[in-house]
């Protein structure tokens, strides 16, 4: 429990990393929030919907050469491995299940590698890099907090948008509590703890964190009350549309549009 | 006629499921004054603040403000909600507690946004709570990646972008280092005369410091209220309610000597 919770608030610590870095100079961190997560939704949903293989192969080159440009290829990059393992092994089956001519047998067992399974695999591994790379933008580009603000231009519930976020922020407050509670634990205990002691102590501190969240969310509750909130949910956005977002976003809808419309024959 | 006090307390108990923690306390707080309520942990100072913020109601006994209950009944009106809210602010001893936004710009514009101003004169009022408090550079940092000095003062933003009349402060300097607590210390000096300002802590400095007048709880009850000076000349008094701690030492004659010692 303390590896995972180490792992989580190491993996936190670069998600908040990453988010200062949403804010820091490249080419797409100065757009306005609602155009990324517009554009590269209608970019999502285009390589998702294409059957030409060039057209995911174009929207990915797009997805690179807006990352270098803005700076944030590398931490892209690392999700590349990842993403092409996992459709790997999803589409391993289709590469000798799907029926085709056969291109090659594979040694040992005698499966066949049909042109298209091999076609259908390369595909697939295709769009989930190009989408994956095009999610991954967005979300290193954009500061969590406006990135939230903007899913109102999809109608999402204001109580939602503060919903998700207020859970972000706490994730971070009651993650450094329970670190801070093992350590704790872990100054004071000598020697190795049995399993079922452990198993104790994880039910404890599971407990404890259970209670001090329940604390906190009171806690909340009433400086939120203090500051005048009765039930209903406010939001602000200062987004302002400039000359740049307005370019940004037609070069979003050309693209898509062009991505729509040759991508849809295979 | 004279004017009401800002707030009045009579014969006022509030009970916590596991202990009283006040117990038939009467006190009034004039307009434009700055209190300091001392007293040791479990004293009954926070829930004090929180009766006085209108977060939970005694069980007996009444809170008035400027005349007027502060009763559920009246906060279920949302027009003395909001008008409480926007003359009363409150900052909270724990920032995790009272920063619950995305960013420190969300925080402080919450507030306004609550009280249903235009987007214009939030966009404004933000601006000039940051800027007076000096953390325009932090405001699209998200609240739990700031120092505990940064995180009292975006508190402090979050509360006087409604400028509030009344301030009232748990522990504002507790856990901060020198240079914070002395932020926090001119902030308020530059409150005194335009705001009542109530403020809670421990430390007798920073009640020298600021409050005109000190209340000094104890278990509950109101041991002693009078001009600060005078509360803090009462060596007695100080030591009863654990405000200073006994210090004993050794003369070089051998001899050994206690006595209180306080820090400030």
């Amino acid at each position: 429990m303390e590896k995972t919770l180490d792992r989580l608030a190491g993996s936190l610590e670069r998600a908040a990393r990453a988010d200062e870095a949403g804010g820091q100079g490249g080419l797409l961190q100065p757009l306005d929030p609602r155009v990324k997560l517009l554009g590269f939704l209608g970019l999502i949903f285009a390589a998702a919907a294409s059957q030409r293989l060039a057209v995911t192969a174009a929207i990915f080159a797009i997805g690179v050469i807006l990352a270098r440009t803005s700076r944030v290829l590398a931490p892209i990059a690392r999700l590349w491995g990842g993403v092409l393992l996992f459709t790997g092994a999803v589409v391993l089956p289709a590469v000798v299940l799907t029926p085709g001519h056969a291109l090659f047998h594979i040694p040992w067992t005698g499966w066949p590698v049909t042109d298209h399974g091999l076609q259908s695999a390369v595909g697939l591994i295709a769009r989930a890099l190009a989408t994956a790379t095009l999610a991954a933008l967005l979300v290193l580009t954009t500061r969590w907090g406006p990135l939230l603000k903007a899913l109102r231009v999809l109608r999402v519930p204001m109580l939602l948008v503060m919903l998700l976020g207020m859970t972000y922020r706490y994730l971070f407050v009651l993650l450094g509590v329970a670190h801070a509670f093992f350590e704790t634990r872990r100054a004071r205990t000598v020697g190795r703890l049995t399993e079922a002691q452990r198993r104790q102590m994880a039910v404890s501190s599971a407990a404890i964190l259970l209670s001090k969240s329940v604390q906190l969310s009171g806690e909340v509750y009433e400086a939120m009350q203090a500051r005048g909130f009765r039930g209903e949910v406010c939001t602000l956005d200062a987004f302002r549309f400039q000359r740049r977002d307005w370019c940004a976003l037609a070069m979003f809808a050309v693209i898509t549009l062009a991505a729509f419309g040759w991508g849809a024959q295979p | 006629m004279n004017p009401p006090p800002a707030f009045l307390l009579a014969d006022v108990s509030f009970r916590y499921p596991e202990a009283l923690a006040l117990d038939a306390l009467s006190l009034s707080i004039a307009p434009g004054e700055c209190v300091a309520v001392l007293g040791a942990n479990g004293s009954g100072k926070s829930t004090l603040l929180r009766l006085l913020a209108g977060l939970c109601f005694p069980e007996r006994g009444r809170v008035e403000f400027f005349g007027e209950p502060l009763t559920e009944e009246a906060f279920a009106q949302t027009t003395f909600a909001h008008s409480f809210r926007r003359r009363v602010g409150i900052i909270f001893q724990n920032p995790d507690a009272q920063l619950f936004n995305a960013t420190v710009f969300d925080e402080v514009a919450f507030g306004p946004l609550q009280m249903g101003w235009k987007k214009s004169e939030i966009l404004e009022r933000v601006h000039c709570a940051l800027a007076d408090l000096g953390i325009e550079a932090l405001k699209d940092r998200p609240p739990h990646r700031l120092s505990g000095g940064e995180k009292k003062r975006v508190a402090l933003a979050s509360v006087l972008v409604l400028d509030p009349e009344v301030l009232l402060l748990d522990e504002p300097t507790a856990a901060l280092d020198p240079q914070s607590q002395g932020h926090v210390i001119d902030f308020l000096f530059g409150c005194l005369g335009k705001k009542t300002v109530i403020t809670t802590t421990h430390s007798l400095e920073v009640a020298q410091e600021i409050a005109d007048r000190c209340l000094v709880l104890e278990n509950g009850r109101l041991a002693a209220s009078g001009p600060t000076a005078g509360i803090l000349q009462d060596a007695d008094l100080l030591e009863r309610t654990h405000l200073v701690h006994v210090h004993r030492h050794r003369h070089p004659s051998g001899a050994v000597h206690s006595h209180p010692h306080r820090h400030y």
